[in-house]
């Protein structure tokens, strides 16, 4: 397979040229998904914590819809908020449709449950640790959450980061949401997509080499800043 | 330092997510074109978008996709125009009020492409539907589009043409792909298989493998291409003015020359054919 080579020269100097529609791909790709990672933690984090302390009728049911949702394929999350957000749909005035917004609504959907089922998970172990001692303290579940989610910060930081690898790593909605528009909405997999349907496999997987060492400086950087705030507050 | 992580992440997240946002493109004038792989995978649009772009300040967004995916996307009113590769579904959807009229662009042609060791033997073969008979009777494998494209239904009727029920062949010698016209190629290039291409897509295939052009030339293989314009009447804010300069120019002696000179390895990938006696409503009579 002479593709791999070929595919390390390119992704190599790509990346050395810093190629322009390149940088303007891979921040259109960090652009989105993280703003969708920002959306999806600020709704997620705060759900997955309140199903783990609270009991209320149908609590069961809603942790399996949630878990199964972690599933859920992009291509179907892309149908839907196309149907939604076309001329033709109830939202269609807002003229969203193969825009950058679009794709950020699409993968806040997809990666919202993901975040609050892993979310959820972590509470619910770090509840059966605390409920005797907060209660013993006074503390409702209302105010306990909030002591819950800065104890569990570290290990929430996983369902973000869960959630992140998810986002930038699908095709699916973005591709029906988004358009795969050149300089509009192009992202990193949209473009690898499309390489590989015009045949150049070196190009597409150089794109994809690309696209891992992204993610991994990504992953890297927060366990880098996780690692300094860890020093920082025990002296 | 007693602020949360979580929050800190957040912020840092945020953060990112307003750097990595691109520099703030020009608020250009734009239109949303639903086409087909085609035009863009062969590289015609990167070729004539900026002759375009120069003359009108026009930004072209084009979305590639199927020509059956986007004669429906049309039809739901979110692309301004429609410039696809199939001559009964364009007429049907001006005929159903969603297009104010059709305009021909330009053409090529399909071609047979199979392995190079032609197992059903129809290199040097004329008509295409004897050659699709010819692979039938072989059960030579094939490998369709399957997805409802104007490739596809092209296909279909060479296979009506050719006598064949194609239908009850499905899953064995003959593999509905259900994919684009790349992923259809890289396909058949793995399985060694036959397929029909636009020559387009075709002369730009980079994996070709041991893949050839075994077919072409015969009328039946005729590809044209027409330009539609949205009907304002159906969805209001279709962008009417904007969409007519497009085809417009698309059919003028300049965007007819641009398409003519657009090359790939040296062959006219594309020949416009725009009749020279139609002026279009809004474009100046220089003559």
């Amino acid at each position: 397979m002479t593709d791999f080579g070929a595919a390390i020269s390119t992704a190599f100097a790509l990346v050395a040229n810093l190629d322009s529609d390149l940088s303007e791909v891979v921040a259109l790709s960090l652009q989105v998904s993280l703003s969708a990672v920002l959306i999806a933690s600020i709704i997620g984090l705060p759900v997955g914590a309140a199903l783990a302390l609270f009991r209320f009728p149908g609590r069961t049911f809603l942790v399996i819809v949630l878990n199964a949702f972690m599933g859920l394929p992009p291509v179907v999350i892309g149908l839907i908020v196309y149907l939604l957000l076309s001329r033709a749909g109830p939202f269609g005035v807002l003229g969203l449709l193969f825009t950058p917004t679009a794709m950020i609504i699409a993968q806040v959907l997809l990666i919202t449950p993901l975040i609050a089922a892993l979310a959820r998970q972590v509470m619910e172990t770090l509840w059966l640790e605390y409920e005797e001692q907060l209660r013993s303290l006074g503390s409702t579940p209302l105010r306990s959450l909030g002591v819950l989610l800065r104890d569990g910060r570290y290990s929430l930081v996983t369902a973000v980061l869960a959630g992140f690898g998810r986002a930038i790593a699908e095709v699916g909605a973005v591709m029906i949401v988004g358009g795969n528009i050149d300089h509009v909405t192009r992202v990193m997999t949209t473009s690898i997509a499309l390489e590989v349907s015009k045949g150049n496999l070196a190009l597409a997987l150089g794109l994809g080499i690309i696209l891992v060492i992204l993610s991994v400086l990504v992953n890297g950087l927060v366990y880098v800043l996780r690692g300094i705030h860890r020093q920082g507050v025990t002296p | 330092m007693r602020f949360i992580f979580p929050r800190a992440l957040l912020l840092a997240i945020g953060l990112l997510a307003i750097l990595a946002v691109p520099a703030a493109r020009a608020d250009e004038p734009f239109i949303i074109v639903a086409s087909t792989s085609s035009t863009q995978n062969s590289g015609l649009f990167d070729h004539i978008l900026p002759l375009f772009h120069e003359a009108s300040g026009i930004e072209v967004r084009v979305l590639a996709i199927g020509t059956g995916q986007a004669v429906r996307l049309a039809q739901n009113g979110d692309a301004d125009i429609l410039f696809v590769h199939h001559k009964p579904s364009e007429e049907k959807f001006v005929a159903d009020g969603f297009g104010v009229r059709r305009y021909a662009v330009m053409y090529n042609e399909f071609v047979i492409v199979g392995p190079a060791a032609d197992p059903a033997g129809i290199a040097g073969m004329t008509g295409a539907a004897e050659a699709l008979a010819r692979i039938a009777e072989r059960e030579a494998p094939f490998v369709s589009r399957g997805d409802d494209s104007g490739t596809h239904k092209r296909e279909l009727a060479l296979w009506r043409a050719a006598g064949v029920d194609i239908a009850a062949s499905s899953g064995s010698w003959y593999r509905e792909a259900g994919s684009g016209m790349g992923a259809t190629l890289n396909i058949a290039a793995a399985m060694a298989a036959y397929a029909l291409a636009d020559s387009g897509t075709w002369l730009n295939f980079h994996n070709r493998q041991g893949l050839e052009a075994l077919l072409g030339g015969d009328p039946i293989l005729f590809n044209p291409y027409g330009v539609i314009l949205v009907d304002k009447d159906k969805h209001p804010h279709v962008k009417s003015a904007l969409g007519q300069r497009f085809i417009d120019w698309l059919i003028s002696p300049e965007g007819q020359a641009a398409i003519d000179s657009f090359t790939i390895g040296g062959e006219r990938a594309f020949t416009a054919d725009a009749p020279a006696d139609i002026v279009a409503p809004g474009q100046k009579q220089s003559e």
